[in-house]
């Protein structure tokens, strides 16, 4: 426990601390972009990016060793990985708009294929002699342990600049993401934007290889923003909320990470973003499965209520074994089917109130009031005490039903 | 009309003399060839359709009117168990659904499909065979001169082996009605089969309703053209989540009916205004 | 095509055919249906699924890995589905935080428990270990017919053949109810098929390809299979049965040229190494797909219904 406390004051360490740096701050700018990303619906384009670094990884190395270079040298790798990865994106957009292929068959193509290659390429450095690989495997899954203080300096500098580049394009990423079509009127270059949002990815991408790994860098673009999503319906608080939830993934991640061994930093990180956001699945007040479920059965119940209802008030019979059993349980009804005295009142305020409903549809034709005309909105939530009043000197006296 | 049955006021629905409502209810869903009552289909929590009566007549041509989002498809697809129904019975010549599935022919939406699909005009048409077919069963001879019949019923005979992508919108509309009467059934739910189409289609498939109507068949198709409404069908339903209206074309669709379903933007006009204003959705 | 030929590469070049014949048939409708990725999710979450089934049963052996990775495939697609219909969340979103999330489960279990005496690890899941599935007791092609040697043959080539023929068999017997539900999902549940269970049954059948293939060949294989040899044969006609066809002859292509340049190919430029199988398939089956993307006769989309 002390460990983890240690890490989470950022006492295990420098290194330990410029990683939970770097990690908050990926966390955060990964968030906040993957909320654009997915509210253009592209949340699984990231996927074909990241898996697309690789051969660039492999292909950096094969070229710094063939300059004389050590090959291992973290920018140089990264540069690579962002060239191959921006060529995959550039063939995703190629086969959707010259092919019928649809997006999701050229992301998974590019993403099968591109790294394929990329292992075909490890096995080629393999053969370079033993000592040389310098472990591209961990671009996989990432790897924090024994990092060097100059590669947790990139990544720390690397967070930094993205969540930059972020807040300033956060005006016309919100926009483009929210209606293209009214972006383009006021001027902005649609594609020019979408471009710089795959580049702030791609810019993610590379920055998490080193930390989380290639497999799972895109689970840090969309859970966060799939959580936030659940919690607002405003993109601006969306933004902050994922941002939020990432970066607090981050750095809570990798300071859980550094407190124990066998802990790898990458699953952590995006366990404890999937616990935040299975807590926002069930328990969001308004979008959450919790608060769904129980509409879903209050819905149920006041349909089958209130067609119970006005089919005693008509006189019908009631065919449902769950209406008969709701309005038993209610004891509108009695065991027999017959409706009670309860029932019987029940049933003429329904009764009376769809007549309400048809005196308010002569009085006033409008579109939008018959839209509300559903049968389940109370008519007092839509009309004010009077102009009920109004209906029913129209209506006359009540009726009774009779039983 | 007892005096609690206001949820339909305006519906032109009356009890033949004599019954009580409940015999006659019973006689009719023992009998339509499509009927449902107490019909609630939900998306979410709003109601799409909601405790919908209605009974379909058969020798007859029914259109399901209503404004957009007034729930027109989705009556079709509870009644052909495509969507679940939050409550609510269907019958179908007096059977459960299940049982009488084969009795019945369905045109969905043309837009509902890829139309990229790898295949021809005629194997489209085959699928309306599927169910006596079964997994195995060969198109040759009887049903293979069956759907061929189909596609020439619909003056699709020359592109039988053409690729559904080269179609036009009025020719998709022509397959799937050519789909449909290859299933040689009693009662044909069609879910907007003019939209989008050319005037001939239009025509075409009017030709082959009717045809279907001298037949005996019932026919009931969404509808969202007001203008040909009265051209085109005997019966008229009118819905906008609940039923507003159901009868023949004389005593249902008024302008008092239309107004009931789509609000103030008609209540000011006669139904001849709307067929001198052409289309209105 | 002597005695070393049946001995290190026709096992392996044959699980390989098989194990890409069994992706790429289910591919073709997953393709056409727009649910490519499917493939993608499966894929990952095969991982944490055979390591649960090693840590509850202690042993590497194929039987329960194989459940235990199908169980995982099974578990991701009804969470998939969870998220989307709960949430509201749309698919490919929904699919990033599932497939994710269980594969990081995975790794870490994997890095917390014991396994470093067997062969489980996170590179072997992802690359396989298709070169080392070799006939050790092949003495030549007359070991065919020999009862003995045959015994000795790698229990992958059988798994896989298994695999492959039951899945073609079941995309044979229930090809109408695929094809219709792929094409017209409303119709056909008008007509009584039970449409979205076929939906479901395919992505099973896509799991269960994906679960078999990957021990033998690990998951690159498995997502470039799902997705490039039906995208190509896709370009190629317009028909569905033929596009199957192509599919089944683009995936062979890739596994045969793919183990053949990977084992061979090395040499001929007078390198010393193999370079990896699986990942030589995949680019193989991704050079196919660009050149049908570019001469595919059926490339472009034409007509009303082009979306």
């Amino acid at each position: 426990m002390s460990a983890f406390l240690d890490a989470v004051l950022l006492q295990a360490g420098y290194n330990a601390a410029l990683v939970a740096l770097g990690a908050t701050l990926l966390g955060f700018a990964a968030g906040a972009v993957g909320t654009f990303l997915y509210l253009r619906k592209r949340a699984l384009v990231s996927d074909a990016l990241a898996h697309a670094t690789l051969p660039g990884v492999g292909l950096a190395f094969i070229a710094m060793v063939a300059l004389g270079g050590d090959g291992r040298s973290l920018p140089g790798l990264l540069l690579g990985s962002a060239l191959t990865a921006a060529v995959g994106l550039v063939l995703i957009q190629w086969i959707v708009s010259r092919t019928r292929l649809a997006e999701d068959a050229a992301i998974g193509a590019v993403l099968g294929v591109f790294f394929g290659l990329g292992i075909v390429l490890l096995t080629v450095i393999q053969t370079f002699g033993a000592g040389r690989q310098a472990g591209l495997e961990s671009f996989l899954l990432g790897s924090t342990a024994g990092m060097l203080r100059a590669e947790a300096l990139v990544i720390a500098a690397g967070g930094t600049l993205a969540v930059l580049a972020i807040w300033l394009l956060r005006r016309p990423m919100t926009l483009v993401a929210f209606d293209p079509g009214y972006a383009a009127a006021l001027g902005y270059r649609v594609s020019w934007i979408d471009f710089a949002m795959m580049g702030a990815v791609l810019a993610v991408t590379v920055i998490g290889l080193k930390v989380v790994g290639l497999v799972l860098i895109v689970a840090l673009l969309v859970i966060p923003p799939v959580a936030a999503r659940f919690w607002t319906e405003r993109v601006h608080l969306m933004v902050w909320i994922a941002a939020l939830i990432g970066g607090a993934s981050g750095y809570l991640g990798a300071a859980i990470s550094a407190s124990a061994p066998a802990l790898p930093t990458g699953p952590i990180i995006v366990l404890v973003a999937a616990a935040s956001f299975t807590v926002s699945l069930i328990l969001a007040p308004a979008r959450g499965l919790a608060a769904a479920v129980r509409r879903q059965n209050q819905f149920q119940r006041r349909v089958h209520r209130r067609q119970g209802l006005l089919a005693i008030a008509r006189s019908e019979p009631i065919r449902e074994r769950y209406t008969l059993k709701l309005l038993q349980r209610e004891s509108l009804i009695r065991p027999d089917g017959m409706p009670t005295d309860n029932g019987k009142a029940a049933a003429a305020k329904v009764s009376r109130d769809e007549r309400r409903w048809e005196v308010a549809r002569r009085m006033h034709q409008d579109a939008g009031l018959t839209g509300r005309y559903d049968g389940l909105t109370p008519i007092e939530d839509v009309f004010a005490p009077d102009e009920i009043r109004e209906f029913d000197r129209r209506l006359g006296p009540p009726a009774p039903v009779r039983g | 009309m007892t005096n609690g049955d206001t949820s339909n006021v305006l519906a032109a629905r009356i009890a033949p003399g004599g019954g009580t409502v409940q015999e006659d209810n019973a006689a009719e869903l023992a009998r339509a060839p499509l009927a449902v009552r107490g019909l609630t289909v939900s998306y979410g929590e709003k109601p799409a359709v909601f405790s919908v009566d209605a009974t379909f007549a058969d020798k007859a041509m029914t259109a399901i009117v209503g404004p957009n989002g007034a729930g027109k498809s989705t009556l079709l697809k509870a009644c052909l168990g495509i969507v679940p129904r939050v409550a609510g019975e269907v019958r179908v010549f007096g059977q459960p659904l299940e049982a009488a599935r084969h009795r019945i022919a369905y045109v969905p939406q043309r837009a509902s499909v890829d139309w990229d699909f790898p295949t021809t005009v005629l194997d489209v048409v085959r699928m309306g065979l599927y169910r006596e077919a079964g997994l195995f069963g060969r198109f040759t001879g009887r049903l293979d001169t069956r759907a061929r019949k189909c596609l020439e019923r619909v003056g699709m005979a020359d592109f039988a082996t053409r690729q559904i992508g080269q179609l036009s919108g009025g020719q998709q509309q022509r397959v799937f009605l050519a789909r449909a009467l290859a299933q040689e059934a009693d009662l044909y739910l069609l879910d907007e089969p003019f939209a989008g189409v050319d005037a001939a289609t239009e025509r075409a498939i009017v030709d082959v309703l009717k045809l279907l109507k001298a037949e005996g068949k019932a026919v009931v198709a969404v509808h969202h053209d007001l203008a040909t409404v009265a051209d085109y069908f005997d019966r008229v339903f009118l819905i906008n989540v609940r039923r507003i209206a159901e009868g023949t074309v004389a005593e249902a669709f008024n302008a008092e009916t239309l107004a009931a379903a789509y609000g103030g933007r008609l209540a000011a006009t006669h139904v001849d205004e709307l067929v001198l204003a052409g289309p209105l959705t | 095509m002597g005695a070393d030929f049946v001995q290190f590469s026709l096992t392996p070049i044959l699980i390989g055919v098989f194990a890409a014949i069994a992706c790429a048939l289910p591919g073709n409708f997953l393709i056409l249906r727009r649910q490519a990725l499917i493939g993608d999710a499966i894929s990952h979450v095969v991982l944490p699924g055979i390591v649960v089934a090693f840590l509850v049963t202690g042993a590497v052996s194929a039987m329960p890995m194989l459940l235990g990775a199908a169980g995982a495939a099974v578990l991701a697609v009804v969470l998939i589905e969870l998220v989307k219909r709960i949430g509201g969340v749309e698919p490919g979103a929904a699919m990033g935080v599932v497939f994710t999330t269980l594969f990081a489960a995975g790794v870490l279990i994997l890095e917390q428990s014991d396994t470093s005496s067997v062969h489980l690890d996170v590179e072997h899941a992802l690359m396989g270990n298709l070169e080392s599935l070799i006939w050790l007791r092949a003495e030549g092609w007359h070991s065919l017919l020999d009862v003995e040697a045959l015994a000795s043959l790698p229990p992958e080539l059988p798994r896989m053949a298994l695999t492959c023929l039951l899945i073609t068999a079941l995309m044979l017997v229930f090809w109408r109810w695929l094809k219709i539900a792929t094409f017209d999902e409303g119709f056909a549940a008008s007509l009584g098929i039970p449409a979205a269970a076929v939906g479901f049954a395919l992505v099973i059948a896509a799991a269960l390809s994906a679960v078999a293939a990957f021990d033998a060949v690990g998951s690159i294989i498995v997502i470039a299979m799902f997705v490039c040899p039906p995208a190509a044969a896709r370009l190629m006609t317009q028909s569905l049965e033929r596009q199957v066809i192509w599919s089944v002859a683009f995936a062979t292509l890739s596994a045969v040229l793919g183990y053949v340049l990977a084992g061979y190919g090395p040499l001929w430029l007078g390198g010393a190494d193999a370079v990896s199988a699986a990942g030589m398939i995949a680019v193989v089956s991704g050079v196919i797909l660009g050149l049908a993307c570019l001469f595919g006769p059926h490339r472009a989309r034409v007509g009303a219904g082009a979306a």
